[in-house]
């Protein structure tokens, strides 16, 4: 048996918590859905059997002695393979990371545990999270469960698709231009990327700093909100993250949209936007007349400088990964390849740990940076984030939400767009601009397309402002269409 | 994909040099195959050519956060041995490496 | 130290000099963790993820870096301002991220000067804050870089914080050089910023080297010289490296702007990469960091707490005492202006403290304090002690402390009596009639030399316990009588 949408976090660890049922049970009854179809699905790039086994068990103890384990008791969860584990190796789906076990949990992996998670395994990616299919992996690519012919969307394409396929209910990704909301989409999941600071980067392997955020990945809007909460919060590990508590969003999901004001985005649904398709437009007019018909006012817009979203994404996001992946030069931890010299033995070892498209953009990156090229590149690239920025600010002048499609496409064929990275980069069109603004974003699934594979719409709302993009996350959620694919089964 | 003949954004030359920079080795093939993706990408970078943004300020933070700052109290070490043991290659406690060429700059 | 505008390593050339100086910080922790701050110690202790530049790990800054960088943007008359750190990328063994974090286009302190000992003002061009390396050991090849069979990197020092203090081309000779790099450590000690320690490398400097005709005012292109590890090499290194230049210009060459290494065996500079070859940094603002911007109630705060400095000593002690700044620099220099100044304020004679200071006091000022200091003074200067006397009664108070007046009779110095020394006097003369005769009539360096004679003899018949000013006063006396 699958487990289903019906199977929640919030079910599990309350059924846990009260003692109704053990995590151990939990934890066996995932694992034997993961045994089932994990070998054609390949979500994990690690299963953590026996330490889940031991962690489930101290969940049991603990509600035995009466204490209680915490908001997400039980909770089977998976791990994006980015996110640091100590003494378990975490390889970024890199081969440079051969051999590597940090000494250290990631925050998020900590506050997990405290809340009682038992981290399952950790979940294939995009190498280093440059992807949007999780074919640049080092380890095999990862397939939709849902079309085992289709890719699950990257970077976090293993976590959506372990979610996806019942593995665990609850998955965190990283999501630096879309790699947590664009792949919940193609995998008919929620996916949630929080305000840049709400989420503690520290024990996030960086791709790009200014732009990187963890965030839930779920079944359900209230399971991302559950997640959200244990994760979120000050964390003085890391300079960037916002010193106020995580917001308190499972008690506002019922308070609807009523007289909330939203817009859609042009210029990432109109008829400029290149390559979106024909039903995905189609499911976004149907999701803006379901919040109308909740009660909101809805209306088209303009945030004309996120057209320019792309360009700037494409250097600023290179730049940070070229200075970030420099530490990877085979002297303190991970793959050597051996040479003569010290140099020698960094280019050797750079030149075999790292797959094609890293390479990309760590050339791409040092060419933005380089002498002569910052000014035109890098230095312009950060500007027009500050444009994007002011756009946005007049937008929720006169808008509490923005809508957009969180995809063009559904999920598209395995090999379909690897010989071609410009192809491949064009399906974060709609993602990217939150990420420059360090805006909140989420994508709730809402209906099928053509080939029946998942439509996600993503909900835009004003840094801090989670509470309100889960309000009409949830109001999507509860209207969107009958004949949602068989989630949790494997097509 | 594209090909690009004419005139590139980043030439073959630019493109072995920042290989360089970031030390990377490419073959030949790749140095071409790299040079075309690249000028594709750069293309596409254009339509930032055409922006006035003289007077916009660059973002260096999506937050205005400032002064976060930490109390000068010694915190906790790495275990020593946890972390030479990920090392590809160690002696007396420390990391070892080929010869160093040239000094740091 | 001379105070000529130029001092000539050869003829008619003058050379510019401009020095960057790294201090270590005097902090408990490292600039972006809380892996403690520690020189020494079993290599690769002092290490958390963020000294080791593990991926996931994220810098967060030390406020007490920050207050030690304004504390020397201050003591420098800095500007000190809103700073970014930025990115500077390089691959090295020792650089555990393979970019330092250090401050590019806005450091924390702007322009500022420093005064030298000698009242001029060398320019500041800017002090930022930025993390150390850690530190690699050559093994084979008798430890030289080159010829190395491998080497082992140790990262305890990695991260550790640092003030660059970036001072202008305004040096022109290595006696110029030197007196800023010791006047710079002064400050820095004075303020708690470093200990300064050139041995252990808590203090380093680099040399920018260029020469000109005399009485040319375009700068001359300049090499930066690396590895100084003493104010003697800095020296050596500058006297080599400008009549390197010189050769070169004068034998039809041209100077190419290089980074060079100073050899300290071989007593010269070699190079190492030209500009062509310089690295390309790729700086860009450090993303895992927010900007610094020091309020100006901190700021204030800091500056209300910062101790005396070097130069405020000097002055202080040059007013009180009535002497040119510069003369004060030695007893600043050796901390002992504290009792100086007391010692004056409660009565002793400037030029009589100061003299005890410089000559008798090299070794520390031990258990000895302004009051007994400046009683004894007044003994010396009242006639009641010769110096010699004064001299010995000094080194008691020194090792022991006491009452100079009770020190001196336990030593037994009674004053003489004035008529006791008028006898001694007047027997010698008559002893010495020739003597006398030409101390009386000579001409002034004749009447110098007799006064000797006669103060001489005196000392032997009297043991040293006479006073040399009343003998010479008396002499004085009867010769006009
Ligand atoms: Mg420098
Ligand atoms: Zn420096």
């Amino acid at each position: 048996m699958s487990p289903s949408k019906e199977i929640t976090a919030r079910g599990l660890a309350a059924e846990v918590r009260s003692g109704v049922r053990s995590a151990r049970s939990v934890l066996e009854e995932h694992l034997s859905v993961i045994d089932a179809s994990e070998k054609e699905i390949h979500a994990f790039n690690l299963v953590l059997i026996e330490d889940a086994r031991a962690a489930a068990d101290v969940v049991d103890a603990q509600v035995a002695a009466g204490d209680d384990p915490g908001p997400l008791a039980g909770v089977p969860v998976a791990l994006k393979d980015n996110i640091c584990t100590r003494g378990v190796p975490t390889t970024c789906s890199s081969r440079i990371l051969e051999g590597w076990r940090p000494p250290y949990n990631a925050t998020v992996v900590d506050r997990l545990v405290a809340a009682g998670a038992v981290v399952v395994g950790k979940t294939n990616l995009d190498e280093f999270g440059m992807g949007s299919s999780t074919e640049n992996s080092a380890f095999g690519v990862t397939r939709n469960p849902l079309d085992l012919r289709k890719v699950p969307g990257g970077s976090s394409g293993g976590s959506a698709a372990a979610v996806a396929a019942g593995f665990t209910p609850l998955a965190l990704g990283s999501d630096t231009g879309g790699s947590i909301r664009q792949p919940a989409a193609l995998c008919g999941v929620v996916g949630v990327k929080p305000t840049y600071g709400v989420v503690s980067r520290y024990g996030l392997v960086a791709f790009a700093s200014s732009l990187d955020q963890i965030g839930p990945i779920s079944r359900t809007v209230a399971d991302s909100a559950l997640m959200l909460e244990v994760i979120g919060g000050h964390d003085r590990r890391d300079s960037t993250s916002i010193p106020v508590p995580a917001p308190d969003l499972t008690s506002v999901l019922d308070r609807g949209v009523e007289g909330l004001r939203i817009g859609i985005i042009e210029e990432l649904s109109g008829d400029g936007l290149e390559g979106i398709a024909v039903d995905v437009k189609a499911r976004l007019g149907e999701a803006a007349a379901a919040l109308e018909a909740a009660g909101a006012t809805v209306a088209a817009t303009s945030v004309p400088s996120t057209v320019y979203g792309l360009s700037a994404y494409y250097v600023v996001a290179p730049a940070e990964a070229s200075s970030n992946l420099a530490r990877y030069d085979g002297v303190r931890f991970g793959l050597r390849i051996d040479a003569p010299n010290a140099g020698d033995m960094n280019i050797a070892t750079r030149t075999a740990g790292f797959g094609d498209e890293v390479k990309r953009r760590i050339m791409l990156g040092t060419y933005a940076l380089s002498a002569g090229y910052y000014d035109a590149y890098y230095g312009k690239s950060q500007k027009v984030r500050t444009l994007i920025m002011n756009d946005f600010a007049r937008a929720y002048e006169e808008f509490d939400i923005l809508l957009s499609p969180t995809a063009p496409t559904t999920a598209f064929p395995i090999g379909e767009k690897t010989s071609d990275p410009m192809a491949m980069y064009l399906n974060d069109v709609c993602t990217i601009s939150s990420n420059l603004a360090g805006h909140p974003s989420m994508s709730v699934p809402f209906g099928l397309g053509n080939d029946g594979m998942p439509i996600g719409i993503q909900v835009l709302a004003p840094a801090t402002d989670e509470v309100t993009m889960f309000r009409v996350a949830a109001v999507l959620e509860s209207t969107a269409p009958a004949g949602h694919p068989a989630i949790g089964g494997v097509a | 994909m594209t090909e690009y003949t004419a005139r590139q954004r980043i030439s073959r030359s630019e493109v072995a040099h920042v290989a360089d920079l970031a030390r990377l080795s490419l073959t030949d093939q790749e140095l071409d195959a790299f040079t075309n993706q690249l000028a594709a990408v750069l293309d596409h970078a254009a339509d930032l050519e055409a922006l006035d943004l003289t007077d916009v300020e660059p973002m260096i933070h999506p937050l205005p956060v400032h002064n976060v700052l930490r109390p000068d109290v010694v915190g906790e070490t790495s275990d020593r041995n946890e972390v030479l043991s990920c090392a590809p290659s160690i002696e007396n406690e420390q990391f070892r490496v080929p010869p160093v060429l040239g000094e740091s700059p | 130290m001379s105070t000529n505008a130029t001092t000539e390593i050869v003829p008619g050339w003058e050379t510019v000099i401009g020095l960057e100086v790294h201090a270590e910080l005097a902090t408990a922790t490292k600039l972006f963790s809380g892996a403690p701050n520690r020189f020494g110690g079993e290599p690769n202790t002092n290490i958390d993820p963020v000294s080791l530049g593990l991926p996931g790990s994220l810098p967060v800054l030390n406020e007490k870096a920050v207050e030690l960088a304004i504390r020397v943007g201050l003591a420098l008359h800095c500007r000190v301002q809103r700073s970014v750190f930025s990115r500077k990328n390089y691959f090295y063994p020792d650089m555990p991220k393979d970019f330092q974090i250090s401050q590019y286009d806005l450091p924390i302190n702007g322009e500022g000067w420093l005064e030298l000992a000698d009242g001029r003002r060398v320019g500041i061009e800017r002090a930022h804050l930025e993390e150390d390396t850690g530190k690699s050991t050559h093994v084979g090849g008798g430890g030289r870089i080159h010829e190395a069979d491998y080497s082992l990197v140790d990262y305890n020092r990695a991260g550790v914080p640092l003030i660059e203090i970036v001072g202008a081309p305004d040096l022109r000779s290595p006696e110029d050089a030197r007196a800023y790099v010791s006047e710079l450590r002064s400050i820095l000690v004075a303020i708690g910023a470093s200990d300064g320690k050139m041995e252990e490398g808590s203090m380093r400097v680099d040399c920018n080297v260029s020469v000109r005709a005399l009485g040319e005012t375009e700068l001359g292109t300049r090499c930066e010289i690396k590895n100084i590890n003493s104010l003697r090499s800095l020296g050596r290194a500058i006297v080599y490296e400008a009549r390197r230049q010189v050769d070169l210009v004068t034998s039809g060459g041209r100077v190419e702007q290089q980074t060079r290494h100073w050899d300290e065996a071989e007593g010269s500079t070699h190079k190492l990469r030209s500009k062509e070859e310089a690295y390309d940094y790729r700086y860009f603002p450090e993303p895992d960091l927010v900007p610094v911007e020091p309020s100006d109630e901190w700021i204030e705060s800091i500056r209300a707490a910062l101790p005396m400095l070097p130069r405020e000593r000097r002055r202080r002690l040059a007013d009180e005492a009535k002497i040119e700044t510069a003369a004060a620099a030695l007893t600043v220099e050796r901390g002992m202006d504290d009792l100086a100044v007391e010692a004056i304020g409660l009565g002793a004679d400037p030029v009589r403290v100061l003299v005890h200071l410089e000559n008798n006091l090299a070794d520390g000022i031990g258990s000895l304090s302004a009051g007994p200091f400046a009683a004894l003074i007044a003994m010396e200067v009242d006639g009641n002690l010769t110096s010699t006397q004064t001299k010995t009664v000094l080194a008691v108070l020194v090792a022991d402390g006491g009452n100079p007046a009770e020190v001196a009779t336990e030593l037994g110095f009674e004053a003489m009596e004035a008529e006791e020394l008028e006898v001694i006097v007047d027997s010698l003369i008559a002893e010495h009639p020739q003597d006398w005769l030409a101390f009386t009539s000579g001409d002034d360096k004749e009447r110098k030399k007799k006064a000797g004679f006669f103060v001489g003899q005196i000392m032997k018949v009297t043991g040293g316990q006479a006073d040399g000013r009343a003998v010479n006063e008396l002499l004085a006396r009867r010769a006009d009588a």
